[in-house]
């Protein structure tokens, strides 16, 4: 079937339903033009990556050409833990609700040693953000409203079942080569982003290598569908070495339709083939869920994993984003999140390029900004990998004696790491931020995201980040100055005039005093903040943030 | 920096001590009390340029880097996804 004649209730169905949607292949005028069609951008890959850029890109007014290999949406469920800053991207692009809708929010998590709870951790214990700290949600239903809401944008072109042969860069783009059901084409791409997950086959046609630690360990993931009730509350549960599953540490999760992920860890010595057998998998699951427990299994997969990235994400008009030019551990949730900070850190970037708004010098600056973020992924990535899994006997001294520690102590249950949980990365170096000549306190520090904050406009609540504008805005704390709206393309957003910060959140989480300003990136980064600025010192800020 | 001008006050006390509480136990026992101690002191010291300082002198030699990206190019293992049959 054409994708685009896909009745909009199928992006709503079951799991298995959704997984099922077999996108058909549609022939493009390109495969019939005498030489190769030209476009702006073209993504390789229709995963959350790909299309959260394609989306952000569209919104923006740009065409892109989506090219995938397969015709389906993920199989099993992969990610599933999205991140607060994640839902708050994807409300930029229409899709937040969606997912927060469907999804499994949870903010609570809870560390077990043996039989024993260690302690419980909230990742978000202040009031007043409008998206949880995660929510759980099988990757196939986060692809399918991706590419539900891809579908309502015209400028959005997703080929299903075309494979990219070859990549030729240039200094000017890049010629791909296209493989389809019936016959080979090529397209000529002013800008390439490749989103093609870990084994990335762009990566490989170019010659790139990535490089790291491979984790000598093996994990199953098991999908179980309980029937009836589940004693399980809708938390994140992280044993370590439970007596249902000695010396290995396991991971549980709540999924929406009543199922469960869990990760066992197996160890090196663990044979694939033999754990991903259902009569192996079945008994490890009920000795975890208990005797009475009915449910069937969903999924399951054996993996291991290691922590790398490319030196480089952007090759001149080639650039990666997501799992094809970095793979962390899954202790974290930093895969797909940080995938699609990627992306919201791409678009702007390139539109600015592509509407003549910058020079390419601002898209170069996403190699920088991105390789420092997937930096702070991987270490906290490693570091968890470490703690879960020692390397040596005097790291499993000092690993359990934190575990033993910390159930009476708050100090120790931070040294605890069974995976430091998405955050955004702060981008304290990079060059489009000015920095500070005022003093402020707190985390909002240029390079850091805007903390989201409840406000209201004409009495109607809202929150600070879906005020803000689609390019740079500037927040002032009380009547803007008049030059400010001289600023060409910039959204002023006056707290106490335009929105009101009834609660006082947004002045404090921002340290904001009558007349202090911030001002935040197309991708909600603060990239300068003064007391009382002057017309000049934004404008330069401005000019700083577009690479100019 | 690390104080290691004499700061123990009654350092014949703390020592006995620190003997006494090992007593009983068996060496890997001690093993895992040594990992708690240090884990507390380390909390109630909290500055990581004075543990960093200590953790050089005691070891007496240069403590080397976390080593995260030194090693050479490898093959990317990546998760090999399967479904249950």
């Amino acid at each position: 079937m054409n994708p685009r004649d896909i009745p909009p209730e199928a992006f709503h169905a079951s799991g298995a339903e959704v997984q099922a949607i077999d996108f058909g292949y549609v022939r493009s005028p390109d495969q019939d033009r005498a030489m190769p069609a030209q476009h702006p951008i073209v993504v390789i890959g229709a995963g959350p990556v790909g299309l959260s850029l394609a989306i952000d890109l569209a919104q923006r007014g740009q065409r892109v050409v989506v090219l995938d290999n397969d015709h389906k949406l993920s199989i099993g469920s992969r990610a599933i833990c999205f991140a607060k800053r994640t839902l708050e991207i994807w409300d930029r692009l229409g899709v937040g609700q969606r997912m927060v809708d469907k999804g499994v929010s949870w903010n609570l998590g809870k560390v077990f040693l043996k039989e024993e709870q260690l302690y419980e951790f909230n990742l978000l214990p202040e009031e007043g953000h409008e998206r949880p700290a995660f929510i759980n949600l099988q990757q196939y239903y986060a692809e399918a409203y991706l590419v539900e809401r891809a579908l309502q944008l015209p400028g959005i072109d997703i080929r299903w079942h075309n494979k990219v042969t070859a990549v030729a860069a240039r200094d000017n783009g890049a010629l791909l080569s296209v493989e389809t059901p019936d016959g080979a084409y090529q397209i000529d791409a002013q800008w390439l982003v490749a989103c093609d997950g870990s084994r990335s086959p762009t990566r490989q046609m170019l010659g790139l290598e990535s490089k790291g630690r491979i984790f000598q360990d093996r994990f199953l993931i098991a999908d179980v569908k309980l029937q009836g009730d589940a004693d399980f509350p809708t938390e994140r549960w992280f044993w370590f070495d439970p007596p249902f599953h000695p010396h290995q540490s396991v991971l549980l999760h709540r999924q929406p339709d009543n199922v469960w992920r869990i990760d066992f860890q197996l160890g090196w010595d663990a044979d694939p083939e033999e754990e991903k057998k259902p009569e192996n998998i079945i008994p490890r699951v009920q000795a975890l869920l208990g005797a009475e427990a009915q449910f069937e299994l969903d999924w399951a997969s054996v993996y291991t994993f290691a922590c790398l990235r490319m030196d480089q994400f952007v090759h001149g008009r080639v650039i990666f984003a997501g799992d094809s030019a970095h793979g962390v551990s899954p202790f974290g949730a930093r895969g797909a999140n940080s995938g699609v900070q990627d992306a919201e850190n791409l678009a702007w970037k390139l539109d600015w390029v592509l509407q003549g708004r910058a020079s390419p010098a601002l898209v170069a600056t996403y190699g920088p900004e991105r390789e420092y973020a997937a930096d702070e992924n991987l270490c906290n990535s490693t570091r968890a990998t470490d703690f879960i899994t020692p390397k040596s006997e005097v790291s499993r001294l000092f690993r359990d004696a934190a575990l033993h520690l910390a159930r009476e102590h708050a100090f120790a249950r931070r040294i605890v790491n069974s995976g430091r949980l998405s955050v955004p990365a702060t981008l304290h170096a990079s060059p489009l931020n000015t920095p500070d000549t005022d003093a402020f306190a707190g985390t909002q520090v240029p390079g850091a995201v805007l903390l989201d904050a409840p406000l209201t406009k004409q009495g109607q609540p809202t929150w600070l980040l879906r005020e803000l504008g689609p390019d740079f805005t500037l927040l002032v704390f009380g009547p803007a100055p008049a030059w400010a709206r001289d600023l060409p393309g910039v959204t002023v957003l006056q707290i106490g005039i335009d929105v009101i910060d009834h609660q006082a959140l947004a002045a404090q989480r921002l340290d904001a005093l009558p007349r202090t300003v911030y001002l935040v990136r197309p991708d909600q980064h603060v990239c300068a903040r003064w007391r009382t600025p002057t017309e000049a010192a934004v404008r330069s800020a401005l000019a700083r943030a577009a690479a100019a | 920096m690390l104080n290691t001008q004499p700061n123990l006050l009654a350092c014949d006390d703390f020592y006995e001590a620190l003997i006494a509480a090992h007593q009983g136990l068996s060496t890997p026992e001690s093993h895992a009390m040594n990992a708690r101690l240090v884990l507390l002191l380390a909390n109630h010291i909290g500055d990581q340029a004075t543990l960093q300082h200590a953790l050089q002198l005691a070891r007496g030699s240069v403590v080397p880097t976390a080593d995260r990206r030194t090693t050479p190019a490898i093959t990317p293992v990546v998760p090999t996804h399967a479904v249950a049959a």
